[in-house]
């Protein structure tokens, strides 16, 4: 570490570069402009490739037989239940990851306690679960052969194949993305206020809503919005556990898959392109909220001068 | 009260810490840790012999072979390009840069199922790309690893971004006093100072494509043996009603994938220790 912590000397010290000027200084920190203009292209090239042609090809494809039949795809039956299902899904699965979200972030960053990291690992498990296996592990539980498989039979009771699977899968899947966001935010952000709060008599509760709670509203946003776009959008933990029911147990996304595996590719991408619309809306709001956040800190940073 | 006597490190004046930790590990255990232990509960229903048997016939061999193969060579790509993409980013200005930098994120907010559709439009053989280029890519391994590398594309880009956006100029600049051509400079003063992060990328994006499913199953064809990636195959047992013959392939991910998890731990340990030498 000592070759990169040495105090830099004054430029002019060193006698090549003492003739050369500013403009000779600027060249040897930038590359020549034919290297921009190659790794600009092939930056570009590979974005196009893999990003944008694909991004291009959902709304293309949606719209190539006509708005009528664009229309008449996403206002069937089948569709209409399926988003129905999502909205459902999603709706109850988000909210209960921001309350884990919240929960978990305050216990980590504003204490200090034994295996907090051991904590922080466990939290982020279910990124590197593969979604198929997550649904597994509902099967394995809830399951005609599983641990409660039969006292839920006995009990007229469905969560696989049913609602309430979808749900947990769901919820598995998005578990880690709220806390995710506000952990390293509200590390950032100290107790000190929070303290502060606590010595001029505020309780608990006024301290989250008055004192945190206004710090985090930015990440909390963030991470809600992109929690809500994973859930809406989780194919492979909802397949194992849907049972593929039209009408009852299709959510979006494992529709999209039932009516492309049928051929009616028109009515795959049209239903593709609101998936992919939410997509493009998360991150425009993700966009908006970096400003913000840039915004919020610069004059964070102003005020403390 | 028994959680903040025994864990709690020091007093602290803020309160909830009680109900915020037994909140977290409530619904922590009931969502993630009980059903995840179940997997493994499920795998002791078989002998050894059987567990081995169940993992290693001909086509589970085959479908890790491109499971792995594929992410692998998925994360590789992604690590090149990444690279330029993050350096392009940080380092240079051009036309709708802002635009770009925001799609980066796309892989991480489009649904894998709406990806595995658009892939395999674009590059079958009557598609955008596919009518241009001399061989199959969808329905064909190569297919698996285009929709990896469509999955993983952010995770390098957005860990190099901060790392590269703190790089002291400074460094450059004394390479440079030094005689150091840029490509020197580059390769012995930048990279190694990306290194970690590089790394770290390439493992995240590596994990997240070993598990891939939505995308892949859309664009690969799906034939036993030759492009059946292993999450496939647990499903096909489960259709099957094999459920223990699914756990104990599930349970093989899962120790691969929870080790690739402890390399990212220690790999993000590592960056953080550079970082903060510098």
């Amino acid at each position: 570490m000592t070759a990169t912590s040495f105090a830099l000397p004054a430029p002019p010290a060193a006698p090549a570069a003492a003739g050369l000027g500013p403009r000779a200084l600027r060249n040897a920190t930038t590359e020549p402009p034919w290297v921009q203009r190659l790794l600009i292209g092939l930056a570009l090239v590979f974005m196009t490739l893999f990003l944008f042609v694909p991004l291009a090809t959902v709304f293309f494809e949606a719209f190539k037989k006509g708005v009528d039949v664009y229309l008449a795809a996403i206002t069937e039956a089948d569709a209409l239940s399926a988003i129905k299902l999502t909205l459902i899904a999603t709706g109850i699965s988000v909210p209960l990851n921001l309350a884990f979200g919240v929960a978990a972030a305050w216990a980590i960053t504003k204490f200090d306690f034994r295996g907090k990291s051991v904590l922080l690992t466990l939290i982020d498990l279910p990124f590197s679960v593969s979604p198929v296996i997550a649904g597994l592990i509902y099967v394995l539980i809830f399951g005609l052969q599983g641990w409660f498989g039969e006292w839920l039979r006995d009990h007229d009771l469905k969560i696989i194949f049913a609602v309430p699977g979808i749900v947990l899968a769901t919820v598995f899947v998005t578990f880690p993305f709220i806390a995710r966001e506000l952990i390293p935010l509200m590390q950032a952000q100290g107790i000190e206020q929070e303290e502060a709060a606590r010595v001029l008599g505020a309780g608990g509760w006024q301290i989250f809503w008055r004192v945190t709670l206004p710090n985090i509203k930015w990440a909390l946003l963030y991470g809600v919005i992109l929690c809500n776009a994973r859930a809406m959008g989780e194919f492979g933990a909802v397949s194992v556990v849907s049972g593929h029911i039209r009408g009852q147990t299709n959510t979006m996304p494992l529709h999209i898959e039932i009516v492309y595996n049928e051929y009616q590719f028109a009515a795959a991408f049209a239903v593709a392109s609101l998936l992919a619309a939410l997509a493009l809306v998360t991150l425009v709001l993700k966009y908006i909220i970096e400003q913000r956040v840039k915004h919020q800190n610069r004059s964070d940073g102003d005020r403390a001068e | 009260m028994i959680l903040s006597r025994t864990l709690l490190k020091r007093h602290t004046v803020l309160p909830g810490f009680d109900l915020a930790l037994g909140f977290a590990l409530l619904y922590l255990s009931l969502i993630v840790l009980i059903p995840l232990s179940a997997a493994f509960l499920k795998t002791f229903t078989l002998s050894w012999g059987q567990f081995v048997d169940a993992t290693t016939t001909p086509r589970v061999l085959a479908s890790y072979r491109l499971t792995f193969g594929a992410s692998f060579l998925a994360a590789l790509l992604n690590a090149f390009f990444g690279l330029i993409v993050a350096w392009v980013l940080v380092r240079y200005s051009f036309p709708a840069k802002r635009l770009i930098d925001a799609l980066v994120d796309l892989p991480f907010a489009l649904p894998t199922a709406v990806a595995g559709i658009a892939l395999t439009a674009i590059y079958a053989q009557n598609g955008w790309i596919g009518q241009w280029l001399p061989f199959k890519v969808s329905f064909t391994p190569l297919g698996v690893w285009v929709a990896l590398v469509f999955i993983g594309l952010p995770f390098v880009v957005r860990t190099l971004q901060p790392v590269l956006e703190d790089v002291n100029r400074e460094l450059e600049e004394a390479a440079a006093t030094l005689g150091a051509s840029r490509w020197q400079t580059f390769s012995k003063v930048i990279f190694p100072i990306l290194m970690p992060a590089l790394l770290t990328g390439f493992a995240l994006a590596l994990a997240r494509a070993l598990g891939e499913y939505g995308s892949v199953i859309f664009i690969a064809g799906n034939m036993p043996m030759i492009s059946e990636i292993t999450p496939l195959l647990i499903i096909t047992k489960l259709e099957q009603y094999d459920y223990a013959g699914a756990t104990a392939i599930a349970v093989v991910m899962l120790v691969a994938s929870f080790a690739l998890l402890l390399v990212i731990n220690l790999l993000q340990a590592w960056a953080r220790k550079r970082q903060g030498g510098l």
